[in-house]
């Protein structure tokens, strides 16, 4: 299994898995989002479900932390290895004229939606921790609209939210294809599945930023 | 036409190299790259210097012992040649171009812009072969029918020169496009499956073990090899790991 | 003359190959492995010699002066390797092969190599698809062919335009493997500088170090030498910049003697000379002459607009075109053997009708050729009444399909699109069929010395056929070499290692380091590139494509001069203890120096006409090469004795009992 590890390969792999699980992950998180614009009840209910649902609290929630352990952890490992491939720097390297951008810079890419993520964490989750197992306070299943509005009220959290999520654009853009070929597919269905990858890539973000820029625009008055 | 050239200079292995000015007049656009390389060092041993060494030899695109970065991409900025098939009518007067040795841990400096490639040799030796002996009584070469459209794709695999340029384009050094057009080449003939499991693992291997960096699908090595091997093949190579793997 | 015994087995031509083999001395495995065989060289002869020596289980060293073994200049062979599979049922056997090399080499090779080497000719075929060499199919699966200049069949096996590059990649994947298992060591950027003779056999090598400049002793029981063609001799050729004769030449120095050095292959479709920078000379397969179509204006004032770029080719009618060769040679048409078409494009040059700037150069057309297929192709995917334009596209497909790499490549350097206006074309320099003399068994004159492939003189008489190298280096490799040596190394299996501290070694180390610093320490007047340059002038002017008495005299004492002069003036920097590639090219060409004018002195000893060597005087009334049998079937082996003009001819009397000796035609 250490050997499956060190492979090269086997940790592209494990990068493509996590990422692909991340993305569906993405698409789910987007779902449940939306509702806050355009049905608050149903979005308190989902909220309130996934909140206090064993499964998801006890299973599918230390998976969701392990997968972005995994591939952060795993991104960086790479990064340091490549970084050691070319220990000597050419003076002049025109990376432009045979790759995107995107694709040369998932690190950047990467790191700021982990620097975001870990906002984000202190904003919802550890916020959530604290609700209920810290302060031991009673379930509410209608607080959620309220609380997530509130925390775009800021323009800052706004601004910053909305950079995020174009980077988490630009980061999707290339690694969910991406991964794809990572796991050996490549074949007619190719160009379907880069054309979706588009789509996807600008559609779930762009639906991310219209939620925080609309919370931020219709507060709830008191 | 009149170019300057900054080309890098290294004594040998262990020294510290530079980028050295040269200006250089005279320049034809019918000439190569390397003629163009010809003339300034033919300069440089009339004025006692030592030239400038390169890789070089069958200076017809199919040797791949030409290498050279040129302005930042490996082979220069034309698609589809190496080094030796770029021409200078590909360059203005008065142009200037930065000449550095594909860079890369694997491929460590020799002298000047001669780079040691033996790690590719090393990853070939590891599996890429067909375990036959030369008896003279194989069976007869009609007797498998093999796919034109696998037999072509083997070809194409196959057609690799081995010249590097996909690691020195590469960001992360990574030899996936080198290493999975040997690997393809015999795993999609008949002949090659009998050995694909134990070729693909060795192959990886050795390929990890050269100090090569990972694929992270840019797609650059694509761009800029002078025989268009396709990126299928690293994605093939990633299948057929991966099959092996599990195959334990 | 007692000396050269060719060691031709007895008996039926068919049978003499299967009966040695039958009766020659075996090594036993137990003892192979206390045998070691150095083989120098890792093209298609080396590469396979290595291979299968290592597969057998001698210890081999190989060496070579690239980076790696499968850079070697095999790798750049285009069009295709010959074998008489019969596959295309078109009449093919071994002794069809066998009659058209020999007659294409215009009677001066020997009948029982050739034959051995049609015989052969199938299994190459089978082992390299063995190997996994993706050679071209046709839909069914099966294996395609096309066909190649003096024969009539279609027996050439072929991987698009890089047939080379395909069956090196194998014989290095054999290699690999034997690498794998220990059993070759590879000894890359090391380039062989001496022999070393113990008691008169080959007993070892001294190589330099390419990197470091060191000087390293090698010993083995045998030395294979599969170095290559000399053709860089004339500075531009399609050889790669590094090749050279230095270590055949270092063996005849050391008593091989060297066989037939004038008869070299002046290649008719190359592209043409640009400019006084060019360093090379690069190929356009012969394949294309199965579809391309060779003419020049048929008026003088034509070519000479067209030379002026007042014409266009395409401008010009179609009866307004001399298609030389089908005016000349109706049978073969565009698809005479290379030795006649350089001529023939060379006479109409010399007669004015070139047709670029130096007016050294004629159309290869592909014009109707993508008419023809445009027309065919319309009709099998059922468009009625196509018109021009959809014919045009459709036949520049099947073009595509068939050459594609080389009309990428011819574009890429002469910046013309060969599939709107025809290739320029021009003779050059390209294989050269003399080199050490070997007997049957592939052994020179010197015990212990064997010689594979292009560096051998031995198949290919006075000119070889087209895709014939390729399969003379395998043949050599795979399936000669590795019998016929071990009937010498039988002898030696008590011998046990050869130690390097020898006197001989000493002595010979002590020569090659001489050599170094007399380089090193010339005068310094002019660049090693400027002799070369000088050397090739005088070589391809009297000693190219058309030879007369007068001007290879002139040649010989030039060659000579040039050389005196290179040993006083020659200009290496650098050191010699790390890598030169200076060093490396002086050494080469003061090798050169000496062999170009040995190549003179045998083509002036030779009067008469015959395959790639032609004699003014010695032509018929229409221009055709005029053989002279009585006086000159033989093959000319050469002892070194100092300087190349006191060089001792020794004859070796070709034979023909199986083949009657026809004056060629090609009508």
């Amino acid at each position: 299994m250490s050997g499956l590890i060190k492979s090269s390969i086997a940790r592209k792999v494990v990068m493509a898995l996590s990422g692909l699980f991340l993305v569906f992950f993405l698409a789910q998180h987007f779902t449940i989002n939306i509702t806050s614009v355009v049905a608050p009840d149903t979005f308190n209910e989902w909220s309130h479900f996934m909140g206090y649902n064993g499964l998801v609290q006890f299973i599918l929630q230390p998976i969701l932390i392990a997968g972005v352990i995994v591939h952060f952890v795993m991104g960086i490992a790479l990064e340091i290895k490549n970084n050691k491939a070319r220990a000597i720097k050419y003076k002049k390297y025109n990376g432009a004229a045979n790759a995107s951008w995107v694709s040369r810079n998932m690190i950047i890419t990467g790191l700021v939606v982990l620097a975001f993520l870990g906002l984000h964490f202190y904003d919802f989750w550890v916020h959530e921790i604290d609700y209920k197992y810290i302060a031991g306070n009673a379930e509410d299943p209608t607080r959620y609209y309220h609380e997530t509005v509130e925390k775009f009220e800021p323009f800052w959290r706004t601004a910053l939210y909305v950079v995020s999520f174009v980077l988490l654009s630009l980061h999707l853009w290339h690694g969910f294809a991406s991964s794809f070929q990572s796991m050996g597919v490549n074949n007619k269905y190719t160009p379907a599945i880069q054309t979706f990858t588009k789509i996807y890539a600008i559609v779930i973000p762009l639906g991310f930023i219209f939620i925080a820029l609309y919370h931020h625009f219709n507060p709830i008055t008191h | 036409m009149k170019l300057n050239l900054k080309i890098w200079r290294q004594k040998d292995a262990n020294s510290k190299g530079e980028l050295v000015d040269y200006t250089l007049d005279g320049v034809e656009g019918d000439m190569s790259f390397l003629e163009m390389l010809d003339v300034l060092n033919e300069d440089l041993i009339n004025n006692g210097k030592e030239p400038v060494h390169f890789d070089h030899d069958c200076r017809e695109g199919i040797c791949g012992t030409c290498s050279l970065q040129i302005n930042g991409e490996p082979h220069g900025p034309d698609r589809l040649v190496t080094t030796c098939q770029l021409h200078m009518r590909k360059f203005k007067d008065g142009d200037t171009i930065v000449i550095e040795p594909f860079r890369a841990t694997a491929f460590p400096v020799i002298k000047d812009l001669v780079v040691d490639r033996s790690a590719f040799d090393r990853i070939q030796q590891a599996g890429g072969y067909i375990s036959v002996n030369t008896s003279g009584n194989t069976v007869d070469a009609n007797a498998i029918p093999i796919n034109k459209h696998d037999a072509d794709d083997s070809f194409y695999a196959a057609t690799c020169i081995g010249c590097g340029a996909c690691v020195a384009a590469c960001k992360n050094a990574s030899a996936m496009l080198f290493t999975s057009a040997k690997v393809s080449q015999f795993a999609l003939l008949p002949q090659g499956r009998v050995e694909a499991t134990e070729r693909v693992q060795n192959m990886v291997r050795q390929m990890d073990l050269e100090g090569f960096g990972n694929c992270t699908n840019t797609g650059a090595c694509e761009v800029e090899c002078p025989k268009g091997i396709s990126l299928e093949n690293i994605a093939r190579m990633n299948r057929e790991y991966l099959s092996a793997t599990t195959k334990g | 003359m007692g000396i050269l015994d060719s060691k031709v087995p007895s008996g039926p031509l068919a049978e003499k190959w299967t009966n040695h083999k039958n009766n020659i001395n075996l090594v036993n495995p137990a003892n192979k492995r206390n045998i070691d065989i150095i083989v120098v060289g890792t093209g298609l002869a080396g590469g396979s010699a290595a291979a299968t020596l290592a597969e057998l289980g001698y210890n081999v060293k190989t060496f070579c002066y690239q980076d790696s073994p499968r850079r070697a200049h095999s790798i750049a062979a285009q069009g295709g390797i010959n074998a008489a599979k019969n596959y295309q049922g078109d009449g093919d056997s071994a002794y069809r092969l066998f009659y058209d090399t020999i007659k294409g080499g215009d009677y001066r090779s020997r009948e029982a190599n050739v034959y051995r080497l049609a015989e052969e000719s199938v299994n190459i075929i089978d082992q390299c698809v063995a190997q996994g060499v993706p050679f071209a199919r046709d839909y069914g699966g099966m294996l395609d062919n096309r066909s190649f200049g003096g024969v009539l069949v279609s027996r050439t096996f072929y991987a698009k335009g890089q047939t080379g590059q395909q069956l090196l990649l194998g014989a290095y994947a054999a290699m690999n493997r034997q690498i794998n298992r220990g059993k070759i060591k590879p000894y890359n950027r090391h380039e062989m500088m001496d022999l070393v003779l113990v008691d008169g056999k080959a007993r070892g090598i001294i190589a330099r170090n390419l990197v470091t400049g060191e000087i390293e002793r090698h010993s083995a029981h045998a030395v294979v030498l599969a170095t290559g063609g000399y053709g860089n001799v004339f500075f531009l050729s399609t050889n790669a910049m590094g090749s050279n004769v230095t270590a055949a030449w270092k063996a005849h120095r050391r008593g091989a003697f060297f066989a037939n050095p004038c008869f070299t292959q002046i290649h008719p479709t190359c592209i043409p000379v640009s400019g006084d920078h060019q360093s090379k000379l690069t190929l356009m397969s012969e394949s294309l002459r199965n579809d391309g179509r060779i003419w020049v204006p048929k008026r003088l004032e034509d070519a000479q607009a067209i030379r002026e770029g007042k014409l266009k080719p395409t401008q010009l009618k179609e009866e307004d075109r001399d298609y030389y060769l089908e005016r000349r040679y109706p049978a073969f048409g565009n698809l005479v053997p290379r030795d006649v078409a350089s001529r023939a494009a060379k006479e109409r040059c010399d007669a004015g009708f070139g047709v670029n700037k130096t007016g050294e150069a004629v159309y290869l057309d592909f014009a109707s050729a993508i008419q023809r297929y445009g027309k065919e192709t319309a009709l099998t995917r059922g468009i009625k009444n196509p018109d021009n334009k959809t014919i045009t596209k459709l036949g520049k497909e099947v073009i595509e399909a068939k050459y594609g790499n080389l009309f990428q490549m011819y574009e890429k350097i002469v910046d013309e699109n060969p599939y709107e206006t025809p290739m320029m074309i021009y003779p050059a320099v390209h294989y050269t069929m003399g080199g050490l003399w070997v007997d049957y068994n592939l052994q020179t004159t010197i015990e212990g010395c064997y010689c594979a492939g292009e560096a051998n003189f031995s198949d290919h008489g006075a000119n070889r056929l087209g895709a014939s190298a390729l399969m003379q280096g395998l043949a050599d490799g795979y399936f000669v070499l590795p019998y016929t040596i071990g009937d010498y190394l039988s002898n030696d299996i008590r011998t046990g290692a050869i130690p390097t501290d020898l006197p001989e070694f000493d002595q010979a180390e002590k020569d090659v380091q001489d050599r170094i610093n007399k380089l090193m320490s010339g005068s310094g007047k002019h660049s090693v590139d400027y002799y070369h340059k000088k050397l090739g002038k005088i070589m391809w002017n009297k000693c190219g494509m058309a030879r007369n008495a007068k001007g290879l005299e002139e040649a010989m004492e030039e060659i000579s001069a040039l050389r005196a002069d290179f040993w006083e003036n020659v200009k290496v920097p650098g050191a010699a203890n790390s890598m030169n590639a200076e060093l490396e090219k002086a050494g080469r060409v003061a090798d050169f120096l000496e062999l170009g004018e040995l190549f003179a002195k045998d083509a002036l000893t030779r009067n008469e006409s015959c395959g790639g060597h032609f004699r003014e005087e010695y032509q018929t009334e229409e221009g055709e090469a005029l053989r002279d049998d009585e006086n000159f079937k033989f093959v000319s082996a050469w002892e070194y004795k100092g300087e190349p003009k006191d060089a001792v001819l020794h004859k070796e009397e070709l034979v023909y009992e199986n083949i009657e000796l026809k004056t060629r035609s090609y009508k």
